[in-house]
């Protein structure tokens, strides 16, 4: 089905589109060297202005999960899955995303997972799959 | 941390609140209208007394949409209120912050006497549109939302996909369990039996609980609130106006914020959101001690909501909520901490903070009726849930 898309800005680009080269990108602060979500053109950590969009390797944690069951638009198909991931490159670097390519009822708090992208129109959403 | 609590010279000296309807056949105006009326009546004011309004969230996105059709412009118009200061807004502090606002209005010296209130027509919405209230309404095409335009991509539609998962979170960390949680519901629905406007009234058991559907895992139907059409509304005044006014005034001995965690629904700890920096805040800035509350009136818009917030407001360890509500007695209205005695959001109907404040007011004042405490002096409020939060220790003095 159709998804919700978002606006792209200068700010959140670099997130949105990293999959049309297989990449999901995300921000690092060049000065203290921590990376941080949602993206956006200051450290909010250090206030460095010396921060950008790099490369993560895609590969993470279930933080949580839940397996939605209520048909909130008709065309919706349920049921699926929304998780937290943390990415392995830094505790607590994390975001909302769907867990796809694997049962709902087989998803779990630990599981070890990896991205993939789907794409509509200019946005390739970052979802995961369960790591091989 | 703080050197001036300015809170304390603020007193509730009325409240008010209309029909609450699923749905209501009056318009949202008319809903504030009678609200307003009977809060400001219930003070022993008339409108030119009324030298301040405040609300949240306000004219909400200016389009009349269902989640806050009436700001303060529109009720200050229509009551024809001759002000020294108003505002609303949805940034700040979640559904207390017109409460908050109003306060900081009479200490700074704008303000003698402050109209607060919040309307809601969530159930006339759903007449007509099931999805009147989903996330992806709020931006026609793409989302530009701030915050928003991260989860709604996901398919997420309402906000109980992310409590939902710091529901999960909480049973796995700590082994809370669906019969634990199910407690808060079945007490809720047990209070709205004695309260005579809430909207379901007939006892819910937990076989009950645990065989309604799943709306997201491990939340069911009964976890979630019921839209309703609503006004609530209450009075501020300045200390020394208060105490020529008919009822014993209400103190608001302390005011709780969530100051400090990003405006984010998954980038905030997952297992207390931010009730424990808005309790941390309240508790700095007054003597009393959780020990000495009679009552909690706890955001319920989710059930794990109010877990959260009594953990965070300091009525139980981190964790521990689960075991604290075990069986529901210490809950409910005959035990040492009676919580949404007038069946909160998840019976009385989703009036959306301010109906937690009219009901710790209700019970202060001895006006429960059938539901009435037998001892109720202090009254803690939270409402908010992921980044959204604030609280209000009351005492009637």
């Amino acid at each position: 089905m159709n998804r919700k898309l978002p606006m792209l800005t200068q700010d959140n680009r670099s997130f949105w589109s990293g999959g049309a080269e297989g990449r999901l990108n995300i921000h690092r602060c060049a000065t203290c060297g921590s990376w941080f979500h949602p993206s956006a053109p200051v450290c909010p950590r250090c206030r460095s202005l010396d921060v950008g969009a790099h490369p993560v390797s895609g590969r993470g944690r279930v933080v949580s999960f839940t397996i939605n069951h209520q048909r909130w638009v008709p065309e919706l198909e349920c049921p699926y899955v929304v998780a937290i991931v943390e990415l392995e490159e830094q505790a607590g670097l994390r975001f909302l995303t769907n867990i796809v390519g694997t049962p709902p009822e087989e998803v779990s708090i630990g599981m070890e997972v990896r991205v993939v992208f789907e794409q509509h129109e200019d946005v390739w959403i970052p979802m995961f799959e369960r790591a091989a | 941390m703080f050197d001036r609590v300015f809170e304390k010279d603020v007193k509730i000296t009325g409240i008010g609140q209309s029909e609450v309807g699923r749905p209501s056949l009056k318009s949202p105006l008319r809903l504030t209208v009678d609200a307003c009326l009977e809060a400001i009546s219930d003070a022993g004011l008339t409108c030119d007394d009324i030298d301040g309004v405040a609300c949240w969230p306000g004219d909400h996105n200016n389009n009349g949409d269902s989640f806050s059709p009436i700001g303060s412009h529109a009720a200050k118009t229509a009551l024809g209120l001759n002000v020294n200061w108003y505002g609303g807004g949805y940034e700040g502090p979640g559904p207390l912050g017109g409460v908050i606002a109003g306060a900081m209005a009479i200490a700074s010296g704008l303000c003698r006497n402050v109209l607060v209130f919040r309307t809601i027509s969530e159930a006339s919405a759903r007449q007509t549109s099931r999805t009147s209230n989903s996330l992806h309404s709020k931006t026609p095409g793409r989302d530009g939302s701030y915050m928003w335009r991260w989860y709604t991509p996901y398919n997420v539609f309402s906000a109980v996909s992310m409590v939902a998962m710091y529901a999960q979170r909480h049973f796995h960390e700590f082994g809370t369990t669906s019969e634990q949680l199910g407690q808060i519901p079945i007490v809720c629905r047990a209070n709205a039996a004695l309260n005579p406007k809430a909207i379901y009234r007939d006892p819910i058991t937990i076989e009950d609980y645990l065989a309604s559907r799943f709306i997201s895992t491990p939340l069911r139907m009964y976890d979630c609130d019921v839209h309703c059409d609503a006004s609530t509304a209450l009075i501020l005044s300045r200390a020394d106006v208060a105490r020529d006014l008919p009822h014993p005034p209400i103190r608001i001995e302390a005011i709780g914020a969530a100051l400090n965690s990003p405006f984010s629904w998954d980038q905030i700890p997952l297992t207390r959101m931010v009730t424990a920096e808005v309790g941390s805040m309240m508790w700095a800035r007054t003597d009393l001690k959780p020990s000495d509350v009679d009552t909690v009136q706890l955001y319920d818009g989710f059930s794990i909501l109010t877990l959260m917030w009594l953990e965070g407001l300091g009525f139980c360890p981190h964790g521990e909520g689960g075991r604290f509500i075990e069986g529901g007695s210490r809950i409910s209205l005959s035990g040492e901490l009676p919580l949404n005695t007038n069946g909160g959001q998840l019976s009385g109907g989703r009036t959306h903070g301010l109906g937690y404040v009219h009901e710790a007011c209700t019970q202060l004042w001895g006006r429960g009726g059938a539901r009435q405490l037998k001892k109720a002096n202090v009254a803690a409020v939270g409402a908010g849930g992921g980044p959204l939060g604030g609280s209000l220790l009351l005492v009637r003095e």
